[in-house]
């Protein structure tokens, strides 16, 4: 439902997110379902105006993990030897740190913006992928299908595209699935904490930071919360579903626990 | 008679710590390059904008915290500092990170302690019970509420929370470690809790209680959904195993089978995850520190971090690396007590 919002965009939208028009800090009524904030905006509004700013850069975050994670992990898993040396111990020294820690330096240092909030989130959450897609390859790369067809000639880069690479793909999308709710909670805590979308932005995260200063106004954090509860929830349950579907091992678990 | 198992035992212990000390080296670069290749100026961010125009300020804070020099010089200046148990003064506060720490620390422990004690008894103990009644009323309900537990944004949750139960009800008292008419008690551990037990002051004790338990409930619920996910599905691996299948059917009641025979296996990948999550916490609890205006760990890092106070950001960095590598360890010491079948390698 909440992909429906952000691809409808603005057709739902009852007012503009951004319009300063009503009265301020009104509790939710007929006009104003959620309220209205500080700068009298409509609550309603910047909550769905919210489902376009985190959930595409939740997607885009995940997305580039995997590629990045995912092209170290087979060159790692497929090459073995110093390049999977070099890489493995890459991701032990990015695990090794503290992912929030990490990646609050890396926001704070580049600036806040949505995308260097992504940038930081992308730091810390490309090693699990490697990891992941490296065992992966390590697992089948001394299968006996492979190596028949390595005998039969193929080059190492055509017994990857075609050998190696259709067997991973899909526990790595798996766990990406998985993975699109804890890079939601991952960026809008940065926003909530200031790292992320600059104020005018209709960002759930940083609406609830805004929250804090008027805290007798409970609808201005609770509806911006309830969406990225509802989204992280949705994202999950969609994970869940699809690693039930196709991987009925919990291929997916140890490497969420991991991202956090 | 066993034979001399301490001596593979202390090869591998010293093969560990080995890597160990390799990777924290590891952390501490991370940082230093991170810190140093992007374009944020950490003058600018502690200075004053006056002070930050003036080039005579700037030049002296640079000499005073080493700026003006070389990079690999300053990162092995740090290193050889490091060894000595100096971890350097932090820009923001003026005083040296290791002080620092020691005052954030326990306040963290406090809160993850609790946590994860508390999610170990209640994930753990639902994951059995979904495992067991699985495809029941338990397993669905069970599963909504770790699905919640693992979606709920802690940051959201901790407002809500604070909103309904101090600001509303008035059950909970407001932010901080203890009330401002509180004193602390004297310094022991620096755990609150701990410490007014320790010089018998009860009220300062039910006060620092009452303060711990929102911050720590928020936290659980996080470790409690990732707990009873994975306990779940590790029971119910566990319980399709043949030996399990045999005891039942040479008529060992279903409670033994289940704690002595399931439980056990499972115990080891549950291991796993819950020292993966007690590192999470520490360095999780960021968020939740920064609503309950909590002095600790994540406050720290969140404080120097947005100032680019470098030393700052390796000691917290420093610190949160050594405390997971020294969980790892013990959980893979605690899998050699749990299961002989790693003990042999």
């Amino acid at each position: 439902m909440w992909i429906v919002v952000a691809v409808l965009g603005p057709a739902l939208w009852p007012y503009d997110p951004l319009i300063q028009d009503f009265p301020r800090l009104d509790a939710p009524s007929a006009a104003h379902w959620f309220g209205t904030d500080e700068l009298g905006r409509d609550v309603f509004t910047r909550v769905l105006a919210g489902a376009r700013v985190t959930m595409p850069l939740a997607v885009l975050l995940v997305g580039l993990s995997v590629a990045i994670g995912g092209v170290l992990g087979l060159a790692a898993g497929f090459f073995g030897r110093w390049v999977g040396e070099t890489v493995m111990r890459l991701t032990d020294l990015v695990m090794a740190f503290p992912t929030v820690i990490l990646a609050m330096v890396v926001a704070a240092s580049l600036g806040a913006s949505l995308l260097n909030a992504v940038l930081a989130a992308l730091v810390v959450s490309w090693p699990a992928y490697a990891r992941v897609t490296r065992g992966l390859v390590v697992g089948i790369r001394e299968a006996d299908y492979v190596l028949a067809d390595r005998l039969l000639g193929f080059s190492p880069l055509r017994s990857l595209r075609t050998d190696i690479v259709p067997m991973v793909t899909g526990p790595v999308l798996i766990l990406a699935s998985l993975d699109i709710g804890t890079a939601t909670l991952l960026l809008s805590g940065l926003s909530f904490l200031g790292l992320g979308a600059k104020p005018p932005t209709a960002e759930w995260g940083s609406m609830v930071a805004a929250a804090i200063q008027n805290f007798d106004s409970w609808w201005l954090g609770v509806f911006p919360g309830l969406a990225i509860l509802t989204v992280v929830m949705a994202f999950n349950f969609l994970g869940d579903a699809l690693r039930d579907a196709l991987d009925p091992r919990t291929a997916g678990e140890l490497g969420k626990a991991e991202t956090r | 008679m066993r034979p001399l198992v301490s001596s593979p035992l202390a090869r591998y212990l010293v093969r560990r710590l080995g890597v160990s000390a390799l990777l924290i080296v590891g952390v501490t670069l991370v940082t230093f390059v991170l810190t140093n290749l992007v374009p944020g100026d950490p003058v600018a961010a502690n200075l004053g904008q006056r002070a930050a125009e003036n080039p005579e300020t700037v030049a002296a804070y640079r000499a005073h915290y080493g700026l003006d020099r070389p990079l690999p010089v300053q990162y092995v200046t740090y290193l050889g500092n490091l060894v000595q148990g100096d971890l350097g003064e932090s820009q923001q506060t003026h005083r040296p990170v290791l002080t620092d720490l020691q005052s954030a620390v326990p306040a963290t422990l406090e809160i993850a302690i609790g946590a994860i004690v508390l999610s170990v008894l209640i994930g753990v103990g639902f994951g059995v019970v979904a495992a067991v009644r699985r495809g029941q009323l338990a397993d669905s309900a069970l599963r909504v509420v770790s699905l919640v537990g693992i979606s709920v944004p802690t940051f959201w949750l901790a407002l809500v929370a604070f909103y309904v139960f101090s600001f509303q009800l008035d059950l909970a008292p407001g932010s901080g470690r203890l009330a401002p008419a509180t004193t602390p008690p004297p310094h022991v551990t620096g755990l609150y809790t701990l410490d007014s037990l320790l010089a018998g002051e009860w009220e300062t004790f039910g006060d620092a209680l009452a303060h711990l338990m929102l911050p720590t409930l928020v936290l659980t619920l996080y470790t409690v959904g990732l707990l009873t996910r994975f306990t779940r599905s590790a029971v119910l691996e566990v319980l399709e195993q043949d030996y399990v299948r045999s005891a039942r059917a040479k008529g060992l009641p279903g409670r033994t089978v289940l704690f002595r025979y399931v439980l056990r296996a499972a115990m080891v990948p549950i291991l796993t995850v819950v020292g993966l999550a007690f590192g999470a916490l520490l360095s999780g609890t960021v968020l939740v520190e920064e609503i309950f205006a909590w002095p600790g760990l994540g406050s720290y890092a969140y404080q120097a971090a947005s100032h680019l106070d470098l030393p700052a950001v390796m000691g917290v960095g420093l610190l949160v690396g050594v405390i997971y590598l020294v969980i790892n360890l013990v959980v893979d010491l605690l899998y050699g007590a749990i299961d002989p079948r790693v003990r042999v390698q």
